[in-house]
């Protein structure tokens, strides 16, 4: 399997070499990074050619990763049927540089983009419709980021006289509690405590 | 007689229908009865599963996935646990796979014997929707015997299931499995050469084999179109490569091979039933690596070590390896997927969920294009939407 993987993975990089920025094989999956502009071309490819043949988009989604100057990856899951093999390429962006959309190639992208754009805030230059899809309608701010707390910042609920559904900000009986299971006491590269106590206090 | 233009009518269907299998809102572009355009609004049910289970340990995250797609509940356990156990690298003890294997048939089942008949009331049968009721209390009750819930029911764990089968469960299937053929006959009876079902579903919703692909169809949607294509064959998980069974393939990919392919599939799901339970060998059916899965209750009385495996594992949890995968199984509605990272600690990074449904309900507005309003309906029930799983 690893050994058909890497034959393909080399396939690829001798025809699309400018545009990948890596590629690894973990897991028995292969994963390539891709240059953001570049990413409409190489998935026509991936798509098209004869020794790759994955016209089938199975997902696409978005994940952050805020401490990166690119806080956000756009992670495409193509499916080959003929191969029976699966690849995995990602690109990575920010808040304000949009990934060319890849409606033209996959028609399956257009809804998993604009799920990408709902939770994320990730642009899609080029998307035919990139509306929200999953939050509510008037939804504001982008869930899935992880500086976006759990409860939320809004709730909702039927008011009686004014009859009808009001959104008011957030009000918890109960703080949510978040256990943090990472034992200071395990690995000691500081003073045992220490980074918990900083944490605490911002 | 004066040729009298017609006002194209822009119609909300939904999100309180009782066709629409959920809470579906779809906006629709009509002129006069034919559909010009569907906008289907989704998210109605969102209850942002994917961002609480980054804030769940692993096993916690299990019980979400019952939740998705509420009438599969054990293939969906199934996808997530064999992601982890990827990143984990856990070997899963025979019995263990064949257990998992046994129950996502019954599963699969469970989960059709549930579409066919509520698509068949669509199209305006009523009689088949009792009779496989019937049938799924039979299974819900194998259900609750093997994980004490009907429905949500957190079986199946990282490293095998809980537990094992209680005594006399397996021969209770057994004798099941051997009724359960002549109630699809009767359902077949009453389907396969109705008239009225035909009408409705013959040569309505065409897809074909190259848009099949295209829009990220799976699983019957895309088996009824005519591509021989099953993870279980392709990509077989736990002990699917040892299953003997065949993939029903449609000829035309319309509504009516898709039921047609489901029907087939419950009996190629009833062979596999079978051989597990020929085939199934005695012995644990959990992974016995004490780091990911718990001690016996015997053990915890009178090994101090056992009792805090027990106590980190349910209070900690398991420290998954820094990785990511994304893993797949064949669910009843089509490829059911996880993407997961792990950064090493107790709960996951990511856990994107991709779910069959959502990419099915996306090609609406293509499938019913041209379409007269009914056939919507008729559409709607053959793709099989949950709304569990699309909105997540």
């Amino acid at each position: 399997m690893n050994e058909a993987l890497k034959e393909l993975s080399d396939h690829i990089a001798a025809a699309m070499g400018a545009h990948i920025l890596s590629s690894e094989i973990r897991h028995g999956e292969l994963m390539l990074r891709v240059h953001r502009d570049a990413v409409a071309r190489v998935m026509k490819f991936l798509r098209d050619d004869a020794n790759c043949q994955f016209k089938m988009l199975v997902d696409l989604c978005g994940v952050d990763w805020p401490e990166r100057p690119e806080r956000f990856e756009v992670v495409y899951n193509l499916l080959s049927l003929k191969q029976n093999q699966r690849v995995r390429v990602k690109v990575s962006t920010d808040e304000d540089n949009p990934v060319p959309s890849i409606t033209s190639v996959f028609s399956a992208a257009g809804w998993f983009e604009r799920e990408a754009w709902d939770l994320y805030g990730i642009l899609f230059s080029d998307h035919p419709d990139l509306r929200r899809i999953l939050t509510d309608y008037g939804f504001q701010g982008h869930p899935l980021r992880k500086d976006f707390p759990l409860t939320g910042f809004v709730q909702v609920r039927y008011d009686e006289e004014q009859k009808r559904v009001v959104n008011e900000p957030v009000n918890l009986t109960q703080e949510f509690r978040g256990f943090d299971f990472l034992s200071p006491w395990e690995g000691m590269t500081t003073l045992p405590g220490d980074e918990k106590v900083k944490r605490n206090d911002d | 007689m004066a040729e009298t233009a017609i006002k194209p009518m822009t119609m909300n269907f939904g999100p309180q229908h009782p066709a629409a299998h959920g809470v579906l809102r779809m906006v629709m572009e009509m002129d006069g009865e034919v559909v010009e355009r569907i906008d289907p609004h989704i998210g109605l049910l969102h209850r942002g599963t994917e961002k609480l289970i980054e804030y769940k340990t692993y096993l916690q995250a299990i019980p979400y996935f019952d939740r998705l797609d509420y009438v599969s509940p054990m293939n969906q356990e199934h996808a997530f646990v064999l992601a982890v156990e990827k990143l984990a690298g856990l070997e899963v003890p025979l019995r263990g796979q064949y257990i998992r294997v046994l129950f996502s048939e019954i599963t699969r089942i469970l989960n059709h014997l549930l579409n066919v008949p509520a698509y068949a009331m669509d199209v305006g049968a009523m009689t088949p929707f009792l009779w496989c009721f019937e049938q799924r209390e039979h299974l819900m009750g194998f259900y609750e015997r093997v994980s004490g819930a009907r429905l949500h029911a957190a079986y199946f764990r990282v490293g095998g299931v809980h537990q094992d089968m209680p005594a006399g469960l397996a021969e209770d299937i057994l004798d099941w499995a051997d009724k359960f053929p002549a109630v699809l006959d009767d359902i077949e009876s009453l389907l396969t050469e109705n008239r009225i079902f035909k009408q409705r579903t013959v040569d309505i919703g065409i897809v074909s084999a190259d848009d099949a692909i295209d829009w990220g169809f799976t699983g019957p949607m895309l088996r009824a179109s005519g591509i021989a294509w099953d993870l279980r064959k392709a990509q077989p998980c736990d002990v699917y490569e040892r299953m003997e069974f065949d993939v029903p393939v449609g000829k035309n990919g319309d509504c009516y091979d898709r039921y047609l392919v489901r029907m087939e599939e419950m009996r190629q799901s009833l062979r596999m039933i079978r051989q597990c339970l020929a085939e199934m060998p005695s012995g644990p059916v959990l992974s016995d690596d004490r780091k990911y899965t718990p001690p016996s209750r015997g053990e915890m009385k009178r090994s101090m070590e056992a009792l805090i495996h027990h106590f980190k594992l349910y209070s900690e949890g398991y420290h998954v390896p820094e990785g990511e995968t994304y893993t797949a199984v064949e669910a009843p509605k089509g490829e059911f997927g996880v993407y997961l990272i792990a950064d090493g600690t107790n709960r996951p990074y990511r856990c994107k969920i991709r779910a069959p449904g959502f990419a099915h309900l996306q090609a609406m507005d293509y499938v019913c294009k041209g379409h007269m309003l009914a056939d919507s309906v008729a559409v709607l029930g053959s793709m099989d939407i949950v709304f569990g799983e699309i909105d997540r």
